[in-house]
């Protein structure tokens, strides 16, 4: 699903990752940690098709990243592709059952079309009765919820979460694990950066990071 | 993306910062709005003359005396007017002449204090051709033309503070006094009447010395022959010196007056192009600096599979729709003050349709511009530093 070869990523004078190497074969579920600053995050990006690398080859879900236009890239975000991030990123003042709806916009699916899957994703994630309270009004295990609901809303083949939990407290974090496994369960791609060894021990996979490279 | 989901988008950024959103369109509101209401007033000022025009009729000619060669004043024959009648195509002809005399409310105002009121003879066929009826009393009969009595023009008879015509009313004239028997209503086409007093022909004759010399014959024509009888006019009226005849149509005149001040619509337009040149850079800047803030939204559309282009189209359909928000404003006002005030001066309102056409192609493309270059920068955010912003 994912293949990263000989990959380096510098911003300047910084090498955020400096030759690494990793395959996550489809349905694997995949803990990342490593230190602040490890590359985490960038290795994600790089993975997510969200930016390109300086030098190596990046496969996604057997497309070569480097082929392919902004287009291209695009649509295979919106396709195959689903986002959680630590800070959620919910539209203030707009439902969560349109946060979520606006996850297909760029998919092609009509407009009736999304906000029903959006009602079903909301289910999946047991807000299925809060569909027209907005994002403050929720709290931050909850607004995760919705980030994932609108995540998977498109059916993605690859989740990857970037510190999902970082803004949790132990109990809505557990939450959201419980989600994101049973992703898994149903035969999506999972990949999560945490801080948290302990949760990353409960998974099956774990890549450790440290100055750009992987360590184990 | 469907134009519906488009709008959407684009309308999403405008309604989560409403007060923001009414500020930058407001610029181009008034500026919009001082444009169409210059071309609505100005257009209903003109709508208004022609109204007037169709009430009145546009077939009315004069013919005065101009000077001879030599610089004197000339002076048409006698028979001007029953000449001019018999030409084809004339429905009606008379005329009046000048007398070089004062009126006034008493015999104890000294002479001289007129407020430019003059006194004419008249021929008793007079109102037909030029078109006026008395408001009040009546025209000369065969026996008020004879004799110490006058009408008053509308303008006259409020300058003197004569509002009825009555037995008791009597004015000073040439030495004696005069009872007004009729005040007539205004005369658009003849407007030399209105601040004038007239008396009969042959009473100005006997009491006040007049010559008999004709000022100007007024000709009422068959609507369809005008240009034919102002051909001859002249020589008509004047066979021996055609050329010392001045002949004119009133109802050009009239159509050819700005009726609006032109200075104060170039004062107005020149505000609305300063208030369009405003709001076009408030909606750029308010742009700039809504993408300046939604560095994180344009990450996350990007990662949710948005390209560059539905990015840059998202921002300038935002931009388009402030800048249509402050049109539309702005026509709608336009159009109530063209209203208000045409309605304030019995002017029929017209706000024409190129105008408003005009005012929505202006916005477009202020909203075009101002949203250009924010929405290129918007679209070239690389998605990783977006989602990095707070
Ligand atoms: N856009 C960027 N510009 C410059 N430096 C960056 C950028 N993104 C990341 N870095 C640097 O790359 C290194 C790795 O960052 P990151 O992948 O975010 O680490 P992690 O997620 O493991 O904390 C850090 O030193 C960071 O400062
Ligand atoms: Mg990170």
């Amino acid at each position: 699903m994912i293949e990263l070869r000989d990959v380096v990523k510098s911003y300047g004078a910084v090498t955020a990752l400096a030759g690494v190497t990793v395959r996550v074969e489809p349905g694997e579920l995949v803990a990342i940690v490593g230190p602040s600053g490890s590359g985490k995050s960038t290795m994600l990006h790089l993975a997510g098709t969200l930016d390109r690398p300086t030098s190596g080859s990046v496969r996604v879900a057997g497309h070569e990243v480097s082929a392919l236009s902004d287009r291209g890239l695009s649509a295979l975000r919106a396709q195959r592709i689903g986002f959680v991030f630590q800070q959620f990123h919910l539209a203030p003042g707009v439902t969560v059952r349109d946060n979520v709806a606006d996850g297909l916009l760029y998919t092609g699916v009509a407009r009736r079309e999304r906000r029903a899957r959006a009602a079903e994703a909301l289910d999946g994630v047991g807000l299925g009765h809060r569909l027209t309270h907005r994002p403050h009004e929720l709290s931050g295990g909850e607004r995760q919820r919705v980030a994932i609901a609108r995540a998977v809303a498109g059916r993605p083949s690859l989740l990857l979460a970037d510190e999902p939990t970082g803004n949790l407290d132990t109990a809505s974090g557990a939450e959201v694990m419980r989600l994101l496994r049973a992703l898994h369960d149903d035969g999506t791609t999972v990949v999560i950066i945490t801080h948290d060894r302990e949760l990353a021990a409960g998974l099956p996979r774990t890549i450790a990071m440290r100055d750009g490279r992987v360590a184990a | 993306m469907p134009p519906a989901d488009v709008a959407r988008v684009g309308a999403a950024g405008l309604v989560t910062r409403p007060l923001r959103a009414v500020l930058a369109a407001a610029g181009i509101a008034i500026g919009v709005a001082a444009m169409v209401a210059v071309v609505g007033i100005s257009a209903s000022s003109r709508a208004g003359v022609e109204r007037e025009l169709a009430a009145i009729g546009t077939n009315l000619l004069t013919a005065a005396p101009g000077r001879t060669f030599t610089g004197e004043a000339a002076r048409l024959p006698d028979e001007a007017v029953e000449m001019a009648g018999r030409l084809d195509g004339v429905t009606g002809a008379s005329a009046t002449g000048r007398l070089d005399l004062g009126v006034y409310r008493s015999d104890l105002i000294p002479a001289g204090e007129t407020n430019g009121i003059g006194v004419l003879a008249v021929r008793p066929d007079l109102l037909g051709p030029v078109g006026a009826r008395p408001a009040d009393g009546a025209w000369l009969n065969e026996v008020t033309r004879q004799g110490p009595a006058l009408v008053l023009g509308a303008e006259a008879a409020r300058l003197l503070g004569v509002h009825r015509a009555s037995a008791d009313v009597r004015l000073w004239l040439g030495n004696q006094w005069f009872v007004v028997v009729g005040v007539l209503a205004p005369a658009p086409l003849a407007p030399e009447l209105d601040t004038a007093v007239l008396v009969g022909w042959e009473a100005a004759r006997s009491l006040l010395g007049f010559d008999g010399g004709i000022g100007t014959v007024y000709v009422r024509t068959d609507p369809d022959r005008v240009a034919d009888v102002r051909a001859l006019l002249a020589r008509t009226v004047s066979p021996a010196h055609p050329n010392e005849v001045l002949v004119e149509r009133p109802s050009d005149a009239l159509l050819a007056q700005e009726v609006t001040d032109r200075a104060l619509t170039g004062l107005l337009l020149g505000l609305g192009a300063v208030a369009l040149l405003v709001g076009g850079v408030g909606v750029a800047n308010t742009m700039i600096v809504s993408v300046l803030e939604r560095r994180a939204e344009v990450g996350l559309r990007r990662a949710l599979g948005a390209t560059r282009a539905q990015i840059r189209t998202q921002f300038l359909a935002e931009s388009l729709l402030l800048s249509a928000l402050g049109g539309t404003a702005g026509i709608l006002t336009g159009a109530v003050v063209t209203w208000g005030y045409a309605w304030s001066r019995g002017w029929p309102p017209a706000v024409p349709g190129w105008a408003q056409a005009a005012g929505l192609a202006v916005t477009v493309l202020i909203g075009g511009i101002a949203g250009l270059y924010p929405a290129v920068r918007a679209a070239r955010l690389p998605p990783t530093e977006a989602l990095a912003a707070p």
